[in-house]
């Protein structure tokens, strides 16, 4: 397979401007002839479909969800970095593509990574447009915060749902197109399969998840929006609908996949309690700030960690990075995390865990300003877990949250098959090894707001238009393959898994009574359960 | 801990429906109720049944898919939580528990515990939006917004739409949800040019959706979890008397 990136020539701050004033555009009256289907409506997907609507294209937009509003980037706590230098500290679009491209260690594309900085800051407007109530100071203007890896302020938020408002925000602005009559919502709908027609993406086939219904849409091209895979690992803090099923059959359909191995484990999220558990969740890790992270020194140590006394405690973090402590960045945090844990040295039910104790910063600063900071996140620990951090550590692990790795994409966000897009967290392109905190929200919506809308008017203006129907043979083999896929996967009936007959443990045809001791068996018929309880709703 | 949950059981929306009993044993007081029902789940489909089907997606409690009645309280007993985010040690061991759908005309029952609430995204497309084209938008901070209002604005803002208030309400009313996105917006700078057009437009399609009236028993407040207060309804009846007096805008 051949990779052409399509990277403009020129100096790296000019391509996006020349680029832009080069490609070829739609004549107004021709984009309404053009049929544009979005899959996913989180921050890039539903940005990209009511900016593509705006427009003049059709767009057809499915989520799994009951309503666009509820992809997960609604998850997302902490920010939005732009370019703004709003604080005067020295920021520019240069600064926050360096930094990008320095935090994923060098790894990502450079052109693309340095578009980005540059439409960072055309986000913040937009959004502030539609009215995304982003933290203010007294006398008005757009506050900011830092974030970990970088020594400006240029972090905007509102409170700790910056993801929900930016998301909202977008959902608003879509749901005004759908109210037009410009784009036709899809909800409760899952893709199956993409359908590639003499080498260009002209369709999907979706399944109603209400009536299980399998159904062909076609379109001119096919826009994937649908998120990162951290939901491969058993545990994740992705939502449990999150399930990869649209870029895995693209990459099954010829577009390349990219640094799969480049995920993200969060270093401070809330251990797994037991075998029942459905998810991890995610603790904000400004948490670090203030909190010292410490586990025993000897391994098996059962003790209360109020009766462990400091010379029997081991603070790895503070001992082997003096320089950052216990800020280390988030993949070196992470996997000293799982090293002392693998030690015998963890903490907690199951031994994954390790302390992250607010008890100095108390009494350094006080318990109100403890609590003015983050009571917040210690209510939501002490919700989950029943203890309080004011007096007893948090305890917290690494998890997986979010995916650098994706579907490989050109400059113009087109994967390796014609006519298939794909944006936000669904590509690799923007961050390398390593995201730094604060720009998944950034590129999902550049990625919709700015970027698509532009080069996708590049592919549809040189294609010819042909009105293909989903009676085309592509779509019936499609639907077939899809009908086939199912139908094996039924027929398996289940003597592995306890969803459907036996207990995991047992050897033997259907117990009548599933153990649920076993990890494993919890964890096969955890995702038996689901995606039967899906299929069937 | 053992438990006794009463699940609601409809088959479709065409299906009368019934409460069914089921004993779950072995239940951690650390699981979260929702995680209770995918054992439950797991027990059913191992026995050849049929599953609960019940709507959840992040649990973190922001994404507003998931919600039920428990014993008569959307979302169960506990103050600003989401059913997700309810963990099982709420409740005494040997509980008994009712579990309903949000029973409301605008929010048809699908299935189960699965209502449609389509109407809450028909209520945004009516008028719950800024129009602002994506591009046109002028520089962020040429437009102050004092931090008294943005503040407000983010406390209104706050709603996940899991239609809590409307389950809560004993007319089904919609007006906790209406009037949060009408005071979210109508207290900014760039809310200001659909202001009226807004309410008077969300307040036509909620009645057309079926909600009932507002007779101001602030159920709705008490069962929201984002604890998104009845100050915003006082707010929308008056942004309401001025759009209606004023007309046409």
């Amino acid at each position: 397979m051949e990779l052409r990136a399509k990277i403009p020539s020129g100096p790296l701050a000019d391509k996006w401007e020349r680029h832009r004033s080069e490609i070829k555009l739609v004549n107004p009256a021709n984009k309404l002839k053009h049929e544009i289907i979005v899959v996913g409506s989180g921050l890039a997907g539903a940005s990209a479909a009511a900016s593509l609507a705006e427009l003049g294209y059709r767009v057809s937009c499915f989520c799994f969800q009951d309503s666009p509003r509820r992809a997960h980037s609604i998850a997302a706590q902490g920010g939005i970095n732009a370019a703004k230098n709003y604080q005067n500290d020295g920021d520019s679009v240069f600064r926050l593509f360096y930094d990008t491209i320095k935090g994923g260690d060098f790894r990502a594309r450079e052109a693309n990574v340095y578009r980005l900085a540059q439409v960072s800051a055309s986000i913040i407007d937009q959004c502030v447009a539609q009215g995304v109530p982003f933290a203010r100071e007294y006398g008005g203007m757009l506050a900011n915060r830092s974030f970990g890896g970088v020594q400006v302020s240029r972090t905007f938020y509102a409170r700790g749902q910056t993801g929900q408002q930016l998301l909202l925000g977008a959902y608003q602005a879509l749901s005004r197109q759908i109210g037009l009559g410009k784009v036709t919502m899809h909800p409760r709908a899952e893709m199956l399969d993409v359908v590639v027609v003499d080498g260009r993406a002209r369709g999907i086939i979706v399944r109603d998840l209400v009536s299980g219904a399998v159904s062909a849409h076609a379109a001119d091209a096919v826009v994937l929006a649908t998120g990162g895979y951290a939901n491969v690992y058993y545990l994740s803090t992705n939502a449990k609908g999150c399930n990869v099923t649209a870029i895995w059959r693209a990459h099954k359909r010829g577009a390349a996949f990219a640094n799969p191995g480049f995920t993200q484990i969060h270093p401070t999220c809330i251990p797994v309690t037991g075998h029942h558990q459905a998810k991890l969740t995610l603790m904000s890790e400004s948490l670090r700030n203030d909190g010292r992270i410490w586990v025993p020194k000897a391994p098996g140590d059962t003790r209360a960690p109020g009766d462990i006394p400091e010379s029997e405690r081991d603070y790895y973090l503070e001992r082997l990075y003096p320089s950052y402590g216990n800020l280390a960045p988030r993949d070196i945090a992470s996997r000293r995390a799982k090293e002392v844990c693998d030690e015998g040295r963890g903490v907690g039910p199951g031994g994954n865990g390790v302390y992250l104790e607010f008890r100095d910063a108390i009494a350094r600063l006080g318990r109100p300003v403890i609590a003015e900071r983050y009571g917040n996140l210690f209510e939501m620990y002490e919700r989950i877990t029943a203890e309080d951090p004011f007096e007893r550590p948090m305890r917290i692990f690494p998890a997986p949250h979010y995916t650098m790795g994706g579907l490989w994409v050109d400059y113009n966000l087109m994967t390796t098959v014609d006519g298939l897009y794909a944006i936000g967290e669904a590509n690799f392109s923007d961050h390398g090894a390593n995201r730094l905190g604060a720009s998944a929200l950034m590129q999902g919506l550049a990625d919709g707001y700015f970027i698509l809308p532009y080069t996708i008017g590049d592919y549809l203006a040189q294609m010819k238009l042909d009105r293909l129907d989903t009676a085309h043979p592509a779509f019936r083999q499609a639907e077939a393959d899809t009908g086939e896929r199912v139908r094996r996967l039924l027929a398996v009936n289940g003597r592995k898994s306890c969803g459907t007959a036996a207990a995991c443990r047992a050897t033997g045809p259907a117990s009548p009574r599933p153990s649920s001791r076993s990890a494993d068996c919890a964890r096969s018929s955890g995702a038996t359960s689901t995606s039967a309880a899906r299929a069937r709703t | 801990m053992k438990v006794t949950l009463h699940v609601w059981r409809q088959a479709g929306p065409a299906d009368r429906g019934r409460f069914a009993r089921y004993d779950v044993a072995d239940v951690s007081p650390d699981m979260s109720f929702l995680e209770v029902l995918d054992v439950l789940n797991q027990q059913l489909i191992a026995r050849r049944e049929e599953p609960i089907a019940f709507d959840h997606d992040c649990r973190e409690g922001i994404c507003g898919s998931c919600g039920m009645v428990i014993n008569g309280r959307p979302h169960g007993p506990e103050r600003a939580t989401t059913v997700c985010q309810l963990h099982m040690r709420t409740f005494p061991d040997g509980a008994e528990l009712w579990i309903e759908p949000w029973r409301a005309r605008a929010f048809p029952v699908i299935k189960d515990l699965v209502v449609d609430r389509a109407a809450f995204d028909r209520l945004i497309q009516a008028g719950g939006f800024i129009t602002a084209r994506t591009g046109s938008a002028p520089e962020a901070n040429s437009i102050p917004v004092p931090k008294r209002d943005a503040d407000l604005a983010m406390d209104a803002a706050a709603c996940i739409g899991c239609g809590a208030c409307v389950a809560a309400c004993p007319n089904a009313s919609a007006m906790l949800f209406v009037a949060a996105k009408a005071s979210h917006l109508g207290l900014l700078p760039q809310g200001q040019p659909e202001r009226s057009s807004r309410v008077v437009n969300m307040v036509a399609q909620m009645d057309a959706e079926g909600f009932g009236a507002c007779t101001n028993h602030g159920e709705c407040m008490a069962a929201c979890p984002k604890e998104i207060s009845i100050d915003f309804i006082a707010r929308l009846n008056r942004d309401y008397l001025k759009a209606v007096i004023r007309r046409p805008w």
